[in-house]
């Protein structure tokens, strides 16, 4: 069988994208870490891959707001072939950056010209850069291909902007995929359970087909059992909650390859 | 000029504005019920008003959460009776702000070229009653660093443009060298018998250039000269101590040792790791935020330049300040309150770490009043790099030398010979050139693709651009070789530098390489492609000569031999005189439970959760064990563990020591016992001390005084002493002295301060080990022999004493100790580990409850003694060195006791389910009963800001 090819995008500021890779490769995917330039200059061909990641990191320093800039970057300059890759079936998977860039190019939800964005990531309500575990819930409602079959999820988040904020009650296009929650799975609730004060506790979305898909937690951060911060008292489990994700890409890409 | 100014809606919660409230409060003024954060951006530039339209909405403005003005923002309207002050805080000319650069680059993406220059600030929306003195505290106490900022009154008019530089050969006379560069006696009868030798004056560039590499920073001239301390001489005081014990060790395993900007070691065989900390406190003490960004930037730069380049994967950061509730009337003049520092300190490492990826996985922050002035930043970086690349690279003649990453301006000029001094009032404002504000995401891009120059083999050497900027970097590349350096190639930030201004500055985020004529074009290729700046500026000769030319014209030309070994040798006479404090006098209370949870409550060993949670910790993946560890992931863990090769099993330990308290006693316990402090923190959590490595970084007040020299010589000493014995090599250092501040004819000094950093290999991390209790039912050990040690205790502290028993170190006990220690880790017989330090059984025993959620019940009576200690409190709250507490499960007792055989320990209690802490004192009778909640509380509650 061929193996499924991801490019992970790089650009001024990535940080996640080595972890990312190995992620990748762990599910048995082949990996490219792709510069942007390369991608603007036609070096690398997003169509010869089946999946597209843009990793955590602070692209192009945060400034201004969180990954603004290389989302102006990408709808400006690889925005026809970004919807080529989605319309032949490609995978976007957007993680911590990765989500603040896609909701900031129209990606997630696609916008069509001219439509206003009405979903973003603000700043976290505790004012601080978060970097704890949490506990996450699947909503099973969702079309989201990358938790299928996933009930809870617990992962490490860092972020300052993380906060999901909408300006509408419902959004053409979008499903939230993922829901903070406590310890026991319940998602109606507060700080610190929702690091950063989210809207209706969304921790991650994705577009109506599930084959986009972003989270603010980082699932590339527990791949393997001694990544979970008890596992001294618990036990390490061979993988860690994050690698189901991973694999469910591949293994999704595969068989529609 | 364009001026948009950006807001929040009104309806969305301003969490900056809030932080900014507490800390309005927290200044003591309560009538401040909310601020709000206005970004603005001046943009100077002709724009049409649908051009301007675009930027906004596409750009600087959130749709979602953000509205904007063109102009100035309006006044809010508030309710009646409610009071609004705006504030406007901009940069100071000179100070480059790294968003304008990014906001140049989306501008161009959107399609809007020829601006000419862009300017952001921030307004602040103040809403209470508020007098004009009250405004003004918060604009100088908490919006506004004047060394980078400023109050806007008026609208400036226009953007200040930078001077015009005109070339004039400026050569100098000899006798005026002294005013300027601070040079000794002796080194300017040297300097002047060089330069009559070669029959003509020294121009500035040549005496900067002698001034730099001869500085304390660079070349270390104290821990080099020849000391008399009684009638002992020692010539060249870290080569008798430091380097000689990795000499005598000869480990097999150090690669590269006091030769490199890190030492290096191996890690499996295949891959190396090397290991750098580094200080940059006298620009803290300035400016917080950028001097500890350009700190932690600073130290990434010493693993990337060593060997031929290695991948940085984990900061260290330890601070010390003065205590965070220091009063504000008391604060000399000059000084920023320590709270400020703290915030602005954990800030500037945070923000510049975080971007760069790298996570923050270990440190410490200590407290002293004596920190006040001269606060101590110390930030270290590991790093990765194949074990083949591990040697100093070499360049031949002809190769060329290429200044990569960042460009050049007029940033910290002066920072080596800066840091170099003492502090003085007026400090703030003369030394306004030597802080500079870090870009990190130019330093990111640099590591990035200099990992793949490194991979391709595309340059001989590389070194990092630090201290002393171009002129310590390119004459310590070319001192085997000769080079000559064209400094009008250097790309600069702006126009208006001089060439010695060109050469001495230390702009941030650039490195040095020598590169094949043969390599050029393909490195040059390589970094455009990811759009890192990369200019050839000079040659490496084989003339042995240092050589600059700027626009034709030779601006300096120095034998290199003269550069290098030209310094001479300084003496120095030291004392030592052993202070007796005296011994406490108290009674030992009934009830020591106030005491543990004043201990616990205190700001040295209270949870800094608060710093560590604002540092990315996660990212690259590879923590096993992280800072905060336990039941509820908030305890405190021993040391940090990372796997840095991911599909591996091999781990790295990474534990520090520090107790400048026990310093004031005896500056060789103090560093015995730093010593013993980390590699206990190595064992604690699973580690053994097959392969250790340590470096030594040494802040001291001023060495000229013969009684200060006299403690840096004991701390040496004992650093041969311990590392003797535990066989732990010292890979590298760095000293910052003269850590003093002269305050209304007062001369405040820093304590003497030492900070051990370790480094231990794993072979596997499954065997990690976390302080947390785990199991009710499980028996606690006492691992190590305790002593009436309280000198420079916290128990001690908190009775304002400091005692004269300083905890000493017996190495030969403690290697025993711990090598059977780290077997039964090994075996798996150990279920939590917590080494004993600030607080001893007491601190430790409340630590490892609270943090796995499970009681414990605690005899003192067992507790195996070195001498007659008849008190509870002292046995509770010794400091004795080599101590453990050990968590055992009933079916491993006997496989444990057998392999500890011969080594001093007991059990003193049980873990149990009841959520409290009970300990029974010699005479059977229970001298502690608290709740976790309670224990817990004590210790969180200081820094939950």
């Amino acid at each position: 069988m061929a193996k499924v090819r991801t490019l992970i995008i790089r650009a001024p500021g990535t940080n996640c994208d080595a972890e990312t890779a190995f992620a990748f490769q762990q599910a048995g995917a082949i990996v490219s870490r792709v510069h942007v330039n390369q991608l603007i200059r036609r070096q690398e061909q997003l169509s010869n891959h089946q999946i597209l990641v843009i990793p955590g990191g602070f692209t192009y320093g945060d400034d201004i707001s969180a990954g603004k800039v290389l989302a102006n970057e990408l709808r400006l300059k690889l925005g026809e072939d970004i919807r080529n890759f989605i319309d032949s079936g490609g995978l976007i998977l957007g993680i911590c950056n990765g989500l603040q860039v896609l909701v900031k190019a129209g990606i997630l939800p696609r916008l069509s010209n001219g439509k206003e964005q009405t979903i973003t990531l603000a700043a976290n309500d505790s004012g601080k850069f978060e970097c704890r575990w949490v506990y996450l819930k699947v909503n099973e409602d969702s079309p989201c291909l990358f938790t299928k079959g996933i009930d809870r999820l617990y992962l490490p988040v860092a972020n300052g902007e993380g906060k999901v904020v909408t300006s509408a009650d419902t959004f053409s296009g979008l499903s939230i995929a993922l829901y903070y929650t406590d310890e026991q799975g319940n998602t109606n609730v507060g700080y610190p359970h929702n690091p950063s004060g989210s809207e209706k506790n969304i921790a991650g979305i994705c577009d109506t087909s599930g084959r986009i898909f972003a989270l603010m937690p980082h699932p590339e951060r527990h791949i393997r059992g001694t990544q979970h911060p008890r596992w001294t008292r618990e036990g390490a489990k061979k993988y860690g909650d994050g690698f189901q994700i991973f694999l469910n890409a591949v293994r999704w890409a595969a068989k529609s390859m | 000029m364009h001026k948009v100014e950006v807001s929040l809606k009104k309806h969305l919660p301003d969490a900056r504005g809030l932080g900014l409230v507490r800390d309005i409060h927290d200044l003591g003024i309560p009538s401040v019920s909310n601020v709000r954060v206005v970004d603005i951006y001046r943009v100077d530039a002709e724009l049409t008003p649908e051009a301007l339209e675009l930027v906004c909405r596409r750009l600087l403005v959130d749709p979602v959460t953000q509205e904007y003005w063109h102009g100035q923002y309006p006044r809010p309207e508030g309710e009646a009776g409610t009071e609004h002050h705006s504030v406007e805080v901009a940069y100071n000319a000179g100070v480059t702000d790294p968003i304008e650069d990014t906001i140049i680059k989306a501008l161009k993406d959107l399609g809007v070229v020829d601006i000419r220059a862009i300017k952001t600030a921030k307004r602040y929306l103040i809403e209470g009653q508020l007098n004009a003195l009250e405004l003004e505290a918060i604009c100088s106490k908490l919006l506004v660093n004047p060394i980078i900022q400023h109050v806007v009154r008026e609208e400036p008019v226009a953007f200040p443009e930078n001077p015009r530089y005109e070339f004039t050969l400026k050569e100098l006379d000899i006798t005026q060298a002294e005013q300027q560069f601070g040079f000794s006696k002796d080194e300017l009868k040297a300097i002047s018998a060089y330069f009559q030798k070669q029959g003509r004056n020294p121009t500035d560039a040549e005496l900067e250039t002698l001034a730099q590499t001869w500085s304390e920073h660079c070349v270390h001239k104290t821990f080099k000269a020849k000391i008399k301390l009684g009638e002992t001489i020692i010539d060249n005081l870290i080569k008798n101590t430091i380097m000689k014990v990795t000499e005598e060790l000869n480990k097999p395993w150090c690669l590269s040792v006091f030769a490199d900007n890190a030492g290096v070691i191996d890690l499996d065989g295949r891959w190396a790791l090397c290991f750098k900390v580094e200080t940059h406190n006298h620009p803290s003490a300035i400016e917080p935020y950028g001097g500890a960004a350009t700190g932690i930037g600073g130290v990434v730069r010493d693993p990337l330049g060593t060997g031929l380049g290695a991948k940085p994967i984990l900061n260290t950061d330890v601070f010390c300040f003065a205590p965070p509730d220091f009063p504000y009337e008391k604060l000399p003049k000059g000084v920023l309150h320590p709270r400020r520092i703290f915030k602005g300190v954990r800030a500037g490492v945070a923000d510049y770490g975080n971007r760069l990826g790298i996570p923050t996985l270990n440190g410490a922050v200590l407290f002293d009043d004596r920190y006040l002035a001269n606060p101590l930043v110390f930030c270290g970086t590991l790093g990765l790099l194949p074990k083949e690349l591990a040697p100093r690279g070499q360049q031949q003649p002809g190769d060329l030398v290429v200044l990569v990453g960042g460009k050049t301006g007029r940033d910290g000029i002066h920072g080596v010979t800066f840091a170099s001094e003492q502090l003085t009032e007026e400090s703030s404002a003369s030394s306004y050139s030597s802080v500079q504000i870090g870009n990190p995401i130019v330093e990111k891009k640099l590591i990035d693709i200099l990992l793949q120059a490194r991979d391709r083999q595309l340059y001989s050497r590389i070194t990092d651009c630090g201290g002393g900027g171009l002129s310590s970097a390119v004459g310590e590349m070319g001192a085997s070789t000769g080079v000559r350096v064209y400094l009008d190639k250097v790309p600069l930030k702006y126009a208006g530098l001089s060439y010695t201004e060109i050469w001495v500055s230390e702009s941030q985020e650039r490195m040095l390489l020598a590169v094949p004529p043969e390599c050029a074009t393909e490195l040059l290729d390589l970094f455009a492609s990811e759009d890192v700046e990369a200019v050839v500026i000079g040659e490496f000769t084989g003339e042995r000569r240092l050589e600059l030319l700027y626009q034709g014209n030779l601006v300096c030309d120095l034998d290199m031999e003269f550069l290098h070994d030209g310094l001479p040798q300084i003496e120095r006479e030291a004392v030592w005189t052993q202070p007796r404090p005296s011994e406490p006098d108290f009674t030992c209370p009934q009830d020591l439970g106030e005491a543990l949870l004043q201990i616990l409550g205190s700001w040295n060993v209270c949870s800094k959760e608060w710093v560590i949670r604002q540092y990315d910790h996660e990212v690259q993946g590879a923590s096993v064990l992280k800072p905060l560890v336990g039941k509820d992931n908030d305890g405190p863990g021993d040391a940090a563990i990372i796997r840095p090769v991911l599909n591996s099993e091999g781990g790295v330990i990474v534990a520090c020591g520090i107790n400048p308290r026990y310093g004031e006693i005896d500056p060789y316990w103090m560093a015995a016992s730093a010593i013993d402090e980390a590699l206990r923190q190595i064992i604690a959590v699973g580690g053994n001390l097959t392969k250790v490595a340590l470096l030594d970084n040494f802040c001291w007040g001023n060495v000229q005084q013969p009684d200060i020299l006299g403690a840096l010589v004991r701390a040496a000493q004992a650093c041969y002493d311990m590392a003797t014995i535990y066989e732990t090599p010292f890979i590298s250092g760095k000293d910052s002295l003269y850590n003093e501040f002269e305050y209304e004819g007062k001369v405040i000094s820093i304590p003497h301060t030492l900070l051990i950093s370790a480094i231990g290999v794993m072979e596997d991390v499954n065997r990690a080990v976390s302080m947390d209790f785990k199991q009710a039912g499980d028996i606690i050990y006492l691992v190590g022999t305790t002593q009436n040690e309280l000198g420079g205790s916290e128990y001690l502290r908190i009775h304002s004493l400091i005692g004269n028993s300083v905890p000493r170190v017996n190495p030969h006990h403690g290697k025993e100790l711990m090598d059977r220690l780290s077997v039964a880790t090994a075996k798996g017989l150990v279920r939590a580990c917590h080494d004993l330090s600030e607080g001893g059984i007491g601190v430790a025993v409340a630590e490892m409850a609270f943090a796995g959620g499970l009681g414990a019940l605690v005899h003192l009576k067992p507790v195996p003694l070195g001498e007659p200690v008849a008190r509870d409190d002292f046995i509770l709250f010794s400091e004795s060195n080599s101590r453990f507490l050990v968590e055992v499960a009933p079916e491993s007792e006997d496989e444990f006791l057998e392999i500890m055989k011969g080594i001093s320990l007991a059990t003193i209690g049980q873990v149990t389910g009841s959520g409290v802490l009970e300990i029974y004192g010699l005479n059977g009778q229970r001298i502690l009963h608290k709740s976790l909640g309670e224990l817990k509380e004590a210790w969180q509650k200081p820094i939950r800001w």
